[in-house]
């Protein structure tokens, strides 16, 4: 894979704008879906207790949405630490694969970059990212302008909630929920690459609903993954495009 | 605008762990030799993950999700995403409102 360096962004040579644009078009709308759950998130906190203050901090240091929800419902005072701890690291397990996965188009970065960069590395960032990669060079540049508006949204609209308190509604009583599988979707029908997909998706949705089915919790997404990959695995790599 | 300790310390602990898991895949990937059967697995892993966030929603949830994915994934074939996103959450909520 071309893993592109980062220092290739050149400000002198202006393609950081055109990076920037491109990262801008498609992050734009993940960003609006996401305000009505940054809304809700800081309305929960609200609920459970929590000053605006610390419901802005928790928003900008942990900047996980489905763990940050779960740990407000399952939140009490005196404040169990270790179990919230640990019920995040669960929710946000299916990082290190979307970490491994994004590896090889991210080897070039500085290291020094790499790894607070990785700090944003948020679902929809992500398979933004990945989206990218899949026709040119990931650069810096353009994970930056996908992760800096999806980052300043999260934290503004989760604050904007915990202050608007009870005039929050469900985002689902508006198809909201949807919004996010909608993006999925759509991020996935542009990594179809025929026929050698097929089977990993095959194998990852099949193993993904019967573990959803007999597991509770999100171990669904860990088990499907790791079925794709390792069908993916099996059948070697058919639709390399570099 | 207070923080309380204790939630600092929740706050925190949440952090650590999330960010923990944002970079070992990356940690650990690099440390590797890419080839063969690894680079299958890892070429496999991005629609992989993604299929398996969304089956359960896809699949097994109800007539609602399942119709409106399939309107989402033929919109997304020939036209932009914000029409396809947008028309996916229109029809989950028509289909809602139909099925109950």
């Amino acid at each position: 894979m071309p893993a592109d360096d980062g220092r290739a962004d050149a400000v002198r040579d202006g393609a950081w704008r055109g990076e920037t644009a491109a990262a801008l078009r498609v992050v734009v709308p993940a960003a609006v879906s996401m305000v009505p759950f940054a809304l809700l998130i800081g309305f929960l906190a609200r609920q459970n207790g929590l000053s605006t203050a610390e419901a802005l901090l928790m928003s900008a240091m942990v900047f996980a949405g489905s763990a940050q929800f779960v740990a407000l419902d399952l939140w009490s005072w005196p404040v169990p630490v270790a179990s919230l701890a640990l019920t995040a690291f669960i929710i946000n397990a299916r990082h290190i694969l979307m970490g491994a996965a994004l590896m090889p188009h991210i080897a070039g970065w500085p290291k020094r970059l790499a790894y607070p960069a990785l700090f944003f590395l948020a679902d929809e960032i992500w398979a933004l990212s990945m989206a990218r990669a899949g026709g040119k060079p990931l650069r810096l540049s353009y994970y930056a302008a996908l992760a800096a508006p999806f980052y300043l949204t999260w934290i503004s609209m989760t604050t904007l909630g915990h202050l608007m308190g009870a005039a929050i509604r469900d985002p689902a009583r508006y198809g909201f929920d949807f919004a996010f599988t909608a993006i999925f979707l759509v991020i996935l029908s542009g990594l179809w690459r025929g026929r050698s997909t097929l089977r990993p998706w095959i194998a990852s949705a099949a193993t993904a609903v019967a573990v959803w089915y007999l597991v509770a919790g999100p171990w669904y997404i860990l088990a499907g993954g790791i079925a794709g990959a390792f069908v993916g695995g099996l059948q070697g790599v058919h639709a390399d495009d570099d | 605008m207070t923080i309380d300790p204790m939630v600092l310390a929740a706050i925190a602990a949440m952090a650590g762990a999330t960010y923990f898991t944002r970079i070992a895949g990356f940690w650990l990937v690099r440390r590797v030799r890419l080839g063969g059967p690894l680079s299958g697995a890892l070429a496999a892993m991005p629609g992989s993950i993604l299929v398996a966030l969304i089956a359960p929603t896809v699949l097994s949830t109800g007539p609602a999700e399942t119709g409106a994915a399939l309107v989402t994934i033929a919109l997304a074939w020939r036209l932009p995403p914000l029409v396809a996103i947008a028309g996916g959450v229109a029809t989950v909520v028509a289909l809602r409102a139909l099925t109950g």
